[in-house]
């Protein structure tokens, strides 16, 4: 078995009634993902893909073809509305997680790190007490000891750790991602899922967060779903990939076969117009 | 987090004690003169007796879910939210003509508010009233826990402004309900885990965060730490009621209640380095700073009734009511010998200046 396997992951998003056959009318094939029957927005529908352990997927694709929806149902964040996740630490279909069940998964086996910093980080607090809270919520309570992990934290994604102590909110955009990192990684999970973990960052700045994430992936040696729409970055650090539009997976295989032997259309026009 | 902002308007507002709105009763004592000019119109203990069920019923519950923050019907008094209308509404729900009780207000006996709380029970429920902690079946309180023991003949009523300990760390009550409900803080230990980080060890003056029975986080209202301690496995009931947010929460006798805190860095109460109270000499005792009529200052035992006893016999334990006299009860429970050999040294010295009277309300 793989350390993940998602069957039929589906999102939908609006107030409608849903007319039954939403997801047959959009998709990559009818160049929408908005129902023209009900109006309802199929975030994404019927994504089916696996993760092994230790291994980096990357999902690539254009804005608003799902990446994040499927990213934050993986990670618990967002709740589906169908599909079967079968998940390493859990018995059952882990989207069916309850609250508390969630809360402990969340903490101790699948970090996120999310697109917008608010999500993921407390901007008022420190950034060490951003990085506490995840060893805190894991029942760390020897205060030296959270000290001393979070210091080690800081310094393994090479934030200063002479900041640890300031307001999270006057850290750079840069150091925000790398402390949301340090989060996601503070207790030791089988899995990390990474939400376009350079957008907005300058391009200096992107090639060093993501060669500090590539180290610390090898080092520990943890899977890790990567999710971005820019092609460097899966090209860099994804084993395999998934290329979705319109919500739809539309193809998936090795990186190096995708980003050299493309066979969907669009992937081909993807990769074209980045050449 | 070390101290907070209601604590202080709370004060400021009982201790200013003026009406604002003129047409509006708002204090105890315009209730009074309401209540004594007709008390024909009143019902027993001035409260309805649907009301005072609804209270029993919220106090039930409360005791069902020890540290848990029950809704109940609060009731409009004809008095400002504020002034301890949920301490007012529990006691009076409570009382019966058999009670005698006793009304402290920051330590004191003596302050208006505390007297005119007294006064509505003694007319409108026909209870006997006390200053002596160890005479009351039902005390209401504000800001303290007696320092004699207290007994599973008697319930203390917790005067509470802010009743959620999470609102510290985020002012959405949705979400702090959410947390409560999954036992989730998380946040709560942050704000703990930066509060040693900025001073070296746990800073929070009042309202020290405690988990009841391993379930709930509780504010146990602006008690001083010193006090905290008492609400463990204590053979007294304790309800804590807020008027203005509408919730009673509790800690049945013998709950276990423990002060957030990490291994290695303690939950601590205050320390006073050798003060003692400069009119029973006392050294066990939670003592403030008082500054009498000639401008010095000096720290005096804040539980002003029995400073009275100590005072008379200075060698009297918090537990000297009790069949036993080493019951547990908050810090510093005096060790006999140790404590009289202190005091007489005090007393030789002349320091401990005893004076009459000068009790600030
Ligand atoms: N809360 C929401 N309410 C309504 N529609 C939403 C919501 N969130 C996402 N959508 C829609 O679902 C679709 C997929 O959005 P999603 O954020 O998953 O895309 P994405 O691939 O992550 O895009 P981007 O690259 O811009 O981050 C989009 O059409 C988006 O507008
Ligand atoms: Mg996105
Ligand atoms: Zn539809």
């Amino acid at each position: 078995m793989s350390l993940l396997d998602a069957e039929n992951v589906t999102r939908f998003y609006g107030d409608v009634e849903p007319c039954g056959r939403c997801v047959e009318r959009t998709g990559a094939e009818h160049g929408r993902n908005r129902c023209p029957e009900c109006g309802m927005v199929v975030g994404c529908a019927d994504v089916t893909l696996s993760v092994e352990s230790g291994e980096v997927l990357g999902i690539v694709g254009e804005s608003g073809s799902g990446k994040s929806s499927l990213a934050e149902m993986l990670a618990l964040d967002l709740a589906a509305t169908d599909g079967t996740v079968a998940f390493d630490a859990y018995d059952g279909n882990f989207l069916d997680a309850n609250y508390e069940e969630r809360v402990d998964l969340q903490n101790e086996h699948v970090g996120m790190v999310h697109q917008h910093v608010g999500d993921g980080l407390n901007l008022e607090f420190t950034g060490g007490g951003n990085v506490a809270e995840a060893l805190l919520a894991a029942g760390w309570r020897h205060f030296e000891d959270v000290r001393t992990r979070v210091r080690d934290l800081f310094e393994e994604t090479e934030v200063p750790a002479d900041r640890m102590d300031d307001p999270t909110s006057t850290y750079s955009g840069g150091m925000q991602r790398r402390v949301q990192i340090a989060k996601a990684i503070a207790n030791d999970p089988e899995l990390v899922i990474l939400d376009e973990p350079t957008t907005g960052l300058d391009v200096s700045v992107q090639a060093r967060v993501l060669d500090m994430f590539r180290r610390i992936q090898r080092e520990q040696d943890v899977a890790t779903i990567v999710v971005s729409h820019d092609l460097g970055v899966i090209r860099l650090l994804a084993d395999r990939t998934v290329v979705m539009r319109h919500g739809r997976v539309v193809e998936t295989g090795l990186t190096d076969r995708v980003m050299e032997d493309p066979r969907h259309e669009y992937t081909q026009t993807l990769i074209n117009s980045v050449i | 987090m070390t101290d907070d902002p209601d604590h202080e308007e709370m004060a400021a507002t009982t201790d200013g004690g003026l009406a604002t709105v003129a047409d509006e009763p708002r204090a105890v004592s315009d209730l009074l003169s309401e209540t004594e000019a007709g008390i024909a119109g009143y019902n027993y203990a001035y409260l309805d007796e649907h009301t005072k069920r609804e209270v029993r019923r919220g106090v039930l519950n409360a005791i069902a879910l020890p540290g848990h923050q029950v809704p109940f019907a609060s009731r409009e008094m004809p008095l400002a939210r504020g002034w301890g209308t949920g301490g007012i509404q529990t006691t009076l729900s409570l009382l019966g003509p058999e009670d005698t009780f006793k009304v402290i207000d920051q330590g004191s006996d003596e302050s208006i508010n505390a007297a005119n709380i007294r006064r509505l029970a003694e007319t409108t429920a026909d209870v006997e009233t006390t200053t002596d902690t160890t005479d009351a079946s039902v005390i209401q309180t504000r800001h303290r826990i007696p320092e004699e023991v207290l007994t599973d003949d008697q319930i203390l009523v917790l005067q509470v402004p802010t009743t959620d300990p999470l609102r510290r760390v985020d002012g959405s009550d949705d979400a702090n309900r959410r947390r409560h409900a999954h036992k989730n803080y998380s946040k709560m230990w942050v704000a703990l885990y930066e509060n040693v980080v900025e001073w070296g060890e746990i800073q929070i003056s009042a309202r020290y965060p405690v988990m009841v029975h391993d379930r709930y986080l509780m504010d146990p209202s602006p008690i001083p730490r010193w006090d905290t301690s008492k609400l463990n496995d204590a053979d007294s009931l304790f309800l804590f009621a807020a008027g203005r947010e509408a919730r009673i929460y509790a800690v049945p006798p013998h709950t276990d209640v423990e002060p957030l805190a990490f291994e290695d860095r303690q939950f601590q109460v205050e320390r006073f380095d050798g003060k003692r109270c400069h009119r029973c000499a006392s050294t066990d005792t939670y003592l403030t700073e008082v500054t009498d009529e000639d401008g010095v200052t000096r720290y005096a035992c804040n539980d002003a009734s029995f400073c009275e006893k100590r005072i008379e016999d200075p060698t009297l334990s918090k537990s000297h009511h009790l069949d036993d006299e080493t019951v547990a009860w908050g810090p510093g429970t005096p060790d006999p010998l140790v404590d009289d050999a202190r005091r007489e040294t005090v007393l030789d010295n002349g320091n401990s200046s005893v004076t009459e009277g000068g009790d600030e309300a």
